[in-house]
């Protein structure tokens, strides 16, 4: 446990999140977790860690950070511009940090939500067996709550990889303004007819009432049958959840909520909810309908390429330069010299 | 609508990682137990990809890892565990007592609820003390209670304007609703009163004072009680 990150800047909303917090639900406590967990997974592997390690999800804007410790670090998910020591960076691939560096993650260019994953994971109190941020009852993450300026991260013993990772790059997901969401109809699509028909034809928009709780889009309004109660008894919520409240414009639920009690037309199956994780106000959303059996089989798609994704990244093991050659121009002589030996130590 | 429990519960995807089974159609007491028996049964069973249980009112969800199981798989178990529902032995309830400082800065509605319910202050208060109320479920935050029994002469509408800070421990109502916030969140329930007790530590082994099937008990308090309790706690 050392310390690796002093924040300068926070960014717009940063939290350390793992997998998630499970098995307290029924007390009411929402799994919370990474949104977008292929970006989230992809970031823990270049940097040699387990799945489950904690890392920060930035939102929007990156923040500011000064390094602390010498660790390796990765970027993925939302394109944000990432500067080390005011020298531009590539994300998913990755990158070795040292004591004095200054990293900078500018605001996104495409996507919402970015990863930054380093060596021995984020080292917070585990509570209730997570160390994933739930803001809404201020517990896990950096004292339960979004980073500030001046706070102090530790990290994990992680060992350093021994060749740098990189992703392959036909592989990076891009994230367009027009999304399509694989749903399955229910738990309750009785409730709807027409409002079917609607729901898997029309367009929706993002509305700026978009949070890690759920996403609140807008459209043509989706009605229920008449005469069908207008909402239901209050169930358990799941991530992917559709819900039509009384206004008949969707909300699409994410990991912070336990229960709900309006009705749920659809269900966006799970490889597809880092889609709508990455999705800005204004975006364009639209959904199709699928099938549990085809949901199942995409998962076990998404399982292969994941493997693929390791194997790859570490069959590869290529010795890449962290820094741009041609920034090294106008680099201080103290960041030369942490690249030489960086090199040497590759 | 009358209460009615199915003879075999009705089962409803729920995405392609949760299976929902219901047991009834109504807030009840008997559909809840069937509820709390199944989560029994299914804590003990330890099924094959299943990864967690949320009982709710009526209705049981089974999050399941995709990889390892699908409800064509679950569903013979499901129904092997409904069918011996009655064999499962429920721990006998236990009734937690909440203080309460009902009304002054602790309850800002009590006179809204009084004066929509043609009631006075202290009618409130004995009324809304003299009940056991049956704890359904937990959610909505961190071990919040859902609870049976609030008497008609007390059902008011929510705020038409939900605050943006409710205080931890406020007692409130809403519709025909009672509850109190474990943490402090946005809320939009009539506030009556506030527990100087502490229904969520996430430090504690156990972090909820509360349980599904339990019984509760509000008890009023004065205001000196309200705040030598609250000092015991910070000790």
């Amino acid at each position: 446990m050392t310390d690796i990150f002093k924040i300068l800047e926070p960014g717009a909303y940063t939290t350390v999140q793992d997998e998630g917090r499970f098995g307290w639900q029924r007390f009411g406590v929402p799994p919370a977790g990474i949104l977008d967990s292929f970006a989230g997974t992809v970031a823990n592997m270049l940097v040699g860690n387990t799945v489950n390690s904690a890392l920060l999800e930035l939102t929007f804007t990156g923040p500011k950070l000064e390094v602390l410790s010498s660790a390796d670090i990765a970027v993925t998910g939302a394109l944000m511009p990432i500067f080390l020591n005011g020298i531009s960076v590539p994300g998913w691939q990755t990158l070795r940090v040292f004591s004095g560096d200054i990293l900078e993650i500018g605001t996104t260019k495409s996507g919402c939500r970015a990863y930054l994953a380093v060596s021995g994971g984020i080292d917070v109190p585990v509570v209730m067996n997570s160390r994933s941020c739930y803001v809404g009852a201020a517990i896990g993450g950096f004292k339960g709550r979004a980073l500030q300026q001046n706070d102090v991260l530790k990290h994990g013993d992680g060992r350093r990889i021994e060749h740098i990772r990189k992703m392959p790059s036909r592989l990076i997901p891009s994230y367009t303004t027009e999304i399509t969401l694989r749903a399955i109809p229910g738990p309750q699509d009785e409730f709807f007819d027409e409002g079917l028909a609607v729901f898997f034809g029309a367009e929706f928009k993002v509305s700026p009432k978009a949070n890690r709780m759920g996403y609140r889009l807008q459209g043509p309004v989706i009605s229920q049958i008449k005469g069908m109660p207008q909402s239901i008894i209050s169930e358990p919520s799941l991530p992917g959840g559709v819900q039509i409240p009384q206004d008949g414009q969707p909300i699409v639920l994410l990991t912070e909520q336990t229960v709900g009690g309006y009705t749920k037309i659809a269900t966006v199956i799970s490889v597809d909810i880092p889609k709508i994780a990455q999705a800005m106000p204004g975006d364009t959303v639209r959904f199709v309908r699928t099938d549990i059996e085809a949901a199942h089989e995409a998962c076990k798609v998404q399982k292969t390429l994941l493997e693929t994704i390791m194997e790859e990244m570490t069959e590869t093991g290529c010795v890449i330069r962290p820094y741009e050659r041609r920034s090294i121009d106008w680099a201080s002589e103290e960041i030369v010299s942490k690249l030489i030996s960086s090199l040497n130590q590759i | 609508m009358n209460p009615v429990i199915y003879d075999i519960p009705e089962f409803r995807l729920a995405g392609d990682r949760g299976l929902l089974v219901e047991f009834g159609n109504a807030i009840s007491p008997e559909i809840n137990q069937r509820v709390r028996a199944m989560t029994i049964a299914l804590d003990k069973s330890f099924l094959p990809g299943v990864l967690e249980i949320v009982p709710t009112y009526r209705s049981v969800i089974v999050v399941y890892d995709p990889l390892m199981t699908n409800p064509s798989r679950l569903q013979p178990d499901l129904l092997a565990l409904n069918a011996k529902l009655s064999q499962i032995e429920i721990p006998q309830p236990s009734e937690i007592v909440i203080p309460v400082c009902y009304g002054k800065e602790f309850g800002p509605d009590m006179e809204f609820v009084a004066r929509h319910n043609n009631l006075r202050v202290e009618e409130v208060i004995s009324l809304h003390s003299s009940q056991r109320y049956l704890i359904y479920m937990l959610g909505f935050s961190p071990g919040f209670p859902f609870l049976g029994g609030l008497p008609d002469k007390l059902h008011t509408p929510r705020l038409s304007t939900p605050r943006t800070l409710v205080p931890a421990g406020s007692v409130g109502i809403a519709n025909n609703q009672t509850g109190i916030y474990p943490v402090a969140s946005p809320g939009g329930w009539q506030l009556i009163g506030r527990s100087p007790v502490k229904l969520f530590d996430p430090e504690n082994e156990n972090p909820f004072l509360l349980k599904a099937g339990d019984y509760l008990r509000f008890e009023p308090v004065s205001e000196d009680e309200y705040n030598r309790l609250a000092g015991e706690r910070r000790q």
